[in-house]
């Protein structure tokens, strides 16, 4: 049987796809970033923080990394107000994400700082700096360039995952493809158009944490 | 109206379990045959069989697996085909799998290095023969932790086709949810489960990763 494409019947519904685009940006812009300083965080912890600290990430980012984002999801929207904390859809979503990024974001950039040679640590040890200030100034920046590319792709893929955060109602991209093939019955169409417009959220993301990387990264100098 | 105990609950949501796990035994294997074939294509000789190959990855990869989901699930039967959500459920796991797994054994063959390409072509071994007895068995051992790795990503992939109405672990604990109004129970047992599920593969991925370290070392 043939099936005929008809995508003008979504053109009616153009703002409710801009709104769900705009949400989901802000899913991936506020969790992004909050994740990412979670993550930074974490990685500390679990390279310089204290002992009894450590055991307590390492849970942590085990626990997150072997659960479906969907189980965190609906645990701290539907589960978490059982117990007395009540959160809208939107702070839920974003919970959710901050706590499932900073997890693979902890391993990642911990594994930056593990690359950083021990030579580092010491230098800023002689240079009188507090292993704190070593941490920010020596080993984290380096430690962030080397692993940029794979902390950009990590954020891609939660927010592919936050297409799940539809299921609460947050009226993100996803919601509004549902929304549209409810209205239109042409969920082929609509769902192409959300697909497609992942794919170019995708780019943009990448884009922008190129940009934020050109930013902060200071060029290496060839001076030797 | 019937009381649930912790107990009806857990038992419950191990039954449903064993949905999750066929649907992730059946996307790995199934995905892991397809994504061979992909990976032939992918570093075929043949410039369009490649390109073509890198396209399926990318498409696949690039996307949200909660879309593929629909657009397999709603897509198909506007098309004539009448897709239950079991089978979209599996079509769409299957096809996602075989495109990273195909992503992440092209990365494993492309690291054997070049001499062995050519001292296999010296013999007068075709393409094929070349895989078969020369490349594959190499990688294949460098293969095996992400394999496992992503297995995890598999088992965690399934929660998504609750979304579409297959029964499994996480459609069980909303259904069990609904009937209890113990989602804080519920839903962090689903999460117990899974990470009784994920945990073990990630645990020997790590460990395997770290044995093959080793030996690399005495080499």
């Amino acid at each position: 049987m043939a099936y005929s494409f008809d995508f003008s019947s979504l053109a009616d519904y153009a703002p409710v796809l801009v709104k769900g685009v705009a949400i989901t940006v802000e899913l991936i812009g506020v969790g992004g970033a909050l994740g990412v300083t979670l993550g930074i965080a974490c990685a500390w912890a679990k390279t310089q923080g204290p002992r009894w600290l450590r055991p307590l990430v390492e849970a942590y980012v085990e626990l997150i990394r072997n659960t479906p984002f969907l189980i965190q999801l609906f645990f701290i929207f539907f589960g978490l107000p059982a117990i007395g904390v009540g959160l809208t859809e939107m702070q839920a979503a974003i919970l959710a994400m901050v706590i499932n990024l900073g997890a693979y974001a902890c391993e990642i950039i911990r594994a930056g700082i593990e690359a950083t040679p021990k030579g580092q640590f010491e230098a800023g040890a002689s240079l009188a700096m507090s292993r704190l200030q070593t941490f920010r100034h020596v080993v984290l920046v380096p430690a962030l360039q080397k692993i940029w590319p794979a902390l950009s792709s990590q954020i891609v893929i939660v927010m592919f995952g936050s297409a799940v955060c539809s299921q609460i109602s947050v009226e993100e991209l996803t919601f509004a493809a549902n929304f549209i093939q409810s209205r239109t019955f042409r969920a082929f169409e609509a769902y192409i158009v959300a697909t497609v417009l992942y794919l170019a959220l995708a780019v943009l993301v990448r884009q922008v944490m190129r940009g934020i990387g050109a930013l902060v990264f200071p060029r290496r100098s060839v001076a030797r | 109206m019937t009381a649930f105990s912790t107990w009806d609950i857990v038992s419950n949501l191990l039954l449903a379990a064993r949905w999750t796990v066929l649907l992730s035994l059946l996307a790995f294997v199934v995905g892991g045959v397809v994504g061979l074939v992909v990976l032939y294509a992918r570093i075929a000789r043949k410039a369009w069989l490649r390109r073509a190959a890198g396209l399926y990855i990318e498409l696949f990869q690039g996307t949200p697996l909660l879309m593929q989901l629909f657009l397999i699930f709603f897509g198909l039967p506007l098309m004539g085909l009448d897709v239950s959500p079991w089978a979209a459920a599996f079509v769409s796991l299957t096809l996602w799998s075989s495109a990273f797994l195909a992503e992440i054994w092209r990365g494993c063959v492309e690291s054997i290095p070049k001499g062995q390409w050519e001292a296999s072509s010296s013999l007068a071994m075709s393409f094929v023969e070349q895989l078969r007895y020369v490349i594959l068995p190499q990688s294949m051992r460098i293969a095996v932790p992400p394999t496992v790795g992503f297995s995890v990503q598999v088992v965690k992939g399934t929660a998504l086709t609750s979304i579409i109405g297959f029964v499994e672990l996480s459609k069980a604990a909303t259904i069990i949810t609904n009937a209890t109004f113990e989602p804080f129970t519920v839903y962090g047992f689903a999460a117990l489960i899974y990470f009784a599920l994920c945990w073990p593969l990630s645990k020997s991925s790590q460990i395997l990763e770290r044995k093959l370290n080793v030996a690399h070392h005495h080499h």
